[in-house]
C-alpha cells in the first residue's frame, strides 16, 4: 500500500474489510461470479457443519449401541462394581474409580512439575537454555502412547515403579491407599506414566499463558524490592492462575481417555481397591484389552463405558475451554 | 532490577562491604533509610533471600525431573530399537509366532502408510475447507462459533471412543479393514487441522485480502488464490503435526483395523496391522524375539513421529511473514 495523505497507518485494517464489500456489490452485478462464490460459501460452510455432525452421529451410534446394557442395567452400571460379563452383570464402577484414580495421581505429580518448567522457561531460564528446553519439552508431548508403554513395561516398571511401589508399601503401608503387598503394575504405575504424558500439554500451555504477564508488571515488582520469587508469586502466579486451572483441566481431560500405556500398566484387576500400589484397571484400559475377545452383550457394555468416559471428558473439557476463553478475553 | 536479576551470593562475595547490615533481621532491615547509603546496599532479609534461592532451586529441580523421561526414552529406544534394526527388519513382514526371531514390521509399516495416507487425503482439504468457512465466511456467527467450539471439544474426545464409534458405524456392517482404520484417523485428525489452520488463515494481514478485492477478484479466487497460498506454511505445520499424531494412534486402530501379521494393501475386507499395533503386540507378549522387534518398531515409529514434528517446526519458523 503506498502511503498516501488519506491512507491509514499500516498495520491498522479498515474497519470492517470495506474492501471486501465493496468486491461483493459489484461482483453481484455478474450472475457467473456470485454463482461461483455462493458454491463455494456453501462447500466451505459443509465442511465446517460436518464436524458438527460427525460428533453428534458420534454420540447417537455409540449411545444407540449401548442402549440395551444402560436400559437392563440401569443406574447400576455406573453404581455397581460387579463386572462379570459372562453373567451378564455389568458393573463398571471399578474401571470409573480407576479412571479417575490414575488420573488423579496423575495431576498431583504432574502440575507442580508443568508449573515449575513454564515458570523456568518464562522467568528463570537464560535466552540460550530456553529455546533447547522447550523444544526437549515439547518431544514429550509428541512421543506416541504406544512407546510410552512399552518404555514403562520393560524400563520404568523395574528400575522405578516397583521399587517405590514397594518402597510406598513398606513405610507408608500404615495407610490404607498405600497398604501392600505392592505391585508396579497398579494404579500408582499408570498414573506416574500418565503424569510423564500429560506435563508437555499442562506446560505448554501454562507457558502461554505466563508469556503473557506485561513486562513492566515484573519491573514494577523489582522496583518495590521483590526477590525474584516474590516477583513470581505476587504478579506472575495470580495472572497466570485461571490459565493453571484450564491447563490443568485440559491434561486431566487428556489423562481419562489415554489408553494404550496405561491398558500395559493398570494391572488389569477389575476390582474397587483403596490402596494405590494394587492392580486396577481404567476404562479405557478394559476397553482395549478386553474388546477383542468380547461378544455380543459385553461388546455393547464396553461400548457403554466409552460412552461414560465421552461424557466425563467432554464436561471436562468444556469446563477447561470455559476457563481458558474467558481468561483470554480479560 | 539489576540486584534482583543476579542476586549477589550470600556471603557478600562482590556486592558491598557492609551488606551485614543488610541481614540483621526485620522485613525491610538495612540502612536503607540513613543518609548518604547507597540504594546498592538496601538488600532483602536473609529469610527472603534464602526462600528466593529454596524456591528457584526446586524449579530447576522439576525441569530436571521433566527432562530425565526424555532423555531415557530418547536412549532407551535407540539403544535396544538398533539391536534389531537391520534390512531384514525394515524389509520382512512378521513371522507367524511371537517366538520366532527375524522378520520384521513391513506389513505395520505399509498399513500405516495407507491408513494415515487416506486419513489425510480426507481431512486436509475438508479441515482447510471449514477453517476458511470460520474465517472468512462465518466469522463471528452463531453457526461458527458453535463449529468452532465442538472442534475443540472433538479433540479433546478421546480415541479410543473415535475407535468405538467407527466400529458401531461401520466395522458392524463392513468387517476390520484399511479404510474403517483411516475413518477413525481422520475423524481424529480434522479437528487438529481445521483449529490450526484457522489460526493459520487469522494471521493472513487485511492489506493482501483488500489488494485482490481491488483487482477485482471474487471472493473465493481471493481464498484460493491468496489467502490460502499465503498461509501455506503454516497450514503445512498443522498437517504434518496432525500426521504425527495420526501415526501413533493405537487405541482406535485396535477396534478397526484390528491387526494382522499378513502383509496386506486391501482396503477393505481384512484387517490390517499398522505399526503402533505391531508394538503393542510385541509389549503385551511375553517372549524376547517378540520384545526386541517391538523396540525396534518403537525405533522406527519414534523416527516417523518425530520427523513430522520437526519438519512442522522448521516450517514453522521458516515462515514469519505472516506473523
Amino acid at each position: 500500500m503506498r502511503s498516501g495523505p488519506s491512507s491509514p497507518p499500516a498495520g491498522v485494517s479498515l474497519p470492517g474489510s470495506s474492501a471486501e464489500t465493496v468486491a461483493a456489490r459489484l461482483w453481484q452485478r455478474k450472475g457467473v461470479g456470485r454463482r461461483a462464490d455462493s458454491l463455494f460459501a456453501i462447500l466451505a460452510g459443509l465442511c465446517g457443519v460436518l464436524v458438527l455432525l460427525v460428533l453428534a452421529y458420534m454420540v447417537i451410534s455409540t449411545t444407540g449401541t449401548a442402549l440395551p446394557v444402560f436400559r437392563s442395567q440401569g443406574i447400576s452400571f455406573i453404581t455397581s462394581s460387579d463386572w462379570q460379563p459372562s453373567a451378564g452383570r455389568f458393573g463398571t464402577l471399578a474401571f470409573i474409580y480407576g479412571t479417575i484414580i490414575t488420573s488423579v495421581i496423575a495431576l498431583i505429580i504432574a502440575v507442580p512439575l508443568s508449573v515449575g518448567v513454564a515458570l523456568f522457561l518464562t522467568e528463570y531460564a537464560p535466552k540460550r537454555l530456553r529455546t533447547p528446553i522447550g523444544y526437549a519439552v515439547d518431544l514429550l508431548a509428541a512421543v506416541p502412547s504406544v512407546i510410552y508403554g512399552l518404555w514403562g513395561v520393560f524400563v520404568l516398571l523395574p528400575l522405578f515403579l516397583q521399587p517405590s511401589a514397594d518402597f510406598l508399601a513398606e513405610y507408608l503401608g500404615f495407610m490404607p491407599i498405600f497398604k501392600g503387598p505392592a505391585s508396579g503394575l497398579s494404579y500408582f504405575g499408570a498414573g506416574v506414566i500418565l503424569a510423564i504424558m500429560i506435563t508437555p500439554i499442562i506446560s505448554s500451555l501454562t507457558r502461554e499463558v505466563f508469556s503473557t504477564v506485561p513486562t513492566a508488571d515484573r519491573h514494577a515488582a523489582y522496583a518495590l524490592g521483590a526477590t525474584r520469587w516474590e516477583m513470581v508469586r505476587q504478579v506472575v502466579l495470580p495472572r497466570g492462575r485461571a490459565g493453571i486451572v484450564g491447563a490443568t483441566m485440559l491434561g486431566l481431560g487428556r489423562a481419562l481417555g489415554e489408553t494404550i500405556a496405561v491398558a500395559l500398566l493398570v494391572g488389569s484387576a477389575a476390582k474397587v481397591d483403596p490402596s494405590i500400589v494394587r492392580p486396577g484397571y481404567t476404562m479405557a484400559a478394559v476397553i482395549a484389552n478386553t474388546f477383542p475377545e468380547a461378544t455380543g452383550e459385553h461388546i455393547r457394555a464396553l461400548v457403554g463405558i466409552g460412552v461414560v468416559l465421552f461424557v466425563m471428558t467432554v464436561i471436562i473439557n468444556m469446563a477447561a475451554r470455559a476457563i481458558v476463553w474467558r481468561f483470554n478475553r480479560i | 532490577m539489576s540486584w534482583a536479576e543476579d542476586l549477589p551470593p550470600l556471603d557478600g562475595g562482590a556486592s558491598a562491604p557492609d551488606t551485614q547490615a543488610g541481614h540483621a533481621g526485620g522485613r525491610w532491615s538495612g540502612r536503607c533509610w540513613a543518609p548518604g547509603v547507597s540504594l546498592r546496599d538496601c538488600r532483602p532479609a536473609r529469610r527472603r533471600v534464602w526462600r528466593n534461592r529454596r524456591n528457584a532451586t526446586l524449579i530447576v529441580l522439576a525441569v530436571v525431573l521433566t527432562l530425565i523421561p526424555v532423555a531415557m526414552i530418547l536412549y532407551q529406544i535407540t539403544s535396544k530399537g538398533i539391536q534389531t534394526m537391520d534390512w531384514e527388519f525394515l524389509t520382512s513382514s512378521q513371522p507367524f509366532s511371537l517366538r520366532r526371531t527375524g522378520g520384521g514390521f513391513l506389513n505395520g509399516l505399509i498399513g500405516t502408510a495407507i491408513m494415515v495416507g487416506l486419513a489425510t487425503l480426507v481431512s486436509v482439504p475438508l479441515g482447510i475447507l471449514g477453517a476458511v468457512y470460520l474465517v472468512e465466511y462465518g466469522k463471528g456467527n452463531w453457526l461458527a462459533k458453535l463449529i468452532r467450539f465442538f472442534s475443540d471439544v472433538m479433540t479433546g474426545v478421546p480415541s479410543i471412543f473415535v475407535g468405538l464409534f467407527v466400529y458401531t458405524a461401520l466395522v458392524v456392517q463392513f468387517g476390520f479393514g484399511a479404510l474403517m482404520g483411516a475413518a477413525s484417523l481422520m475423524i481424529i485428525m480434522m479437528p487438529i487441522v481445521v483449529r490450526s489452520t484457522e489460526e493459520m488463515l487469522k494471521l493472513v494481514p487485511h492489506e493482501l485480502k483488500d489488494a485482490s478485492y481491488a483487482l477485482g477478484a471474487a471472493k473465493w479466487q481471493t481464498v484460493l488464490r491468496v489467502i490460502l497460498p499465503s498461509a501455506a506454511p503454516g497450514i503445512t505445520t498443522g498437517v504434518m503435526l496432525a500426521v504425527a499424531r495420526a501415526a501413533g494412534e493405537t487405541a482406535p486402530l485396535l477396534l478397526t483395523a484390528l491387526g494382522s501379521i499378513q502383509l496386506t494393501a486391501k482396503l477393505w475386507g481384512a484387517p490390517i496391522q499398522a505399526l503402533p499395533l505391531a508394538i503393542f503386540d510385541g509389549a503385551r507378549n511375553p517372549f524376547a524375539a517378540g520384545q526386541a522387534r517391538a523396540w525396534a518398531g518403537a525405533l522406527e515409529l519414534l523416527l516417523i513421529v518425530l520427523v513430522f514434528t520437526i519438519m512442522a517446526r522448521v516450517v514453522a519458523s521458516r515462515s514469519r511473514i505472516s506473523r
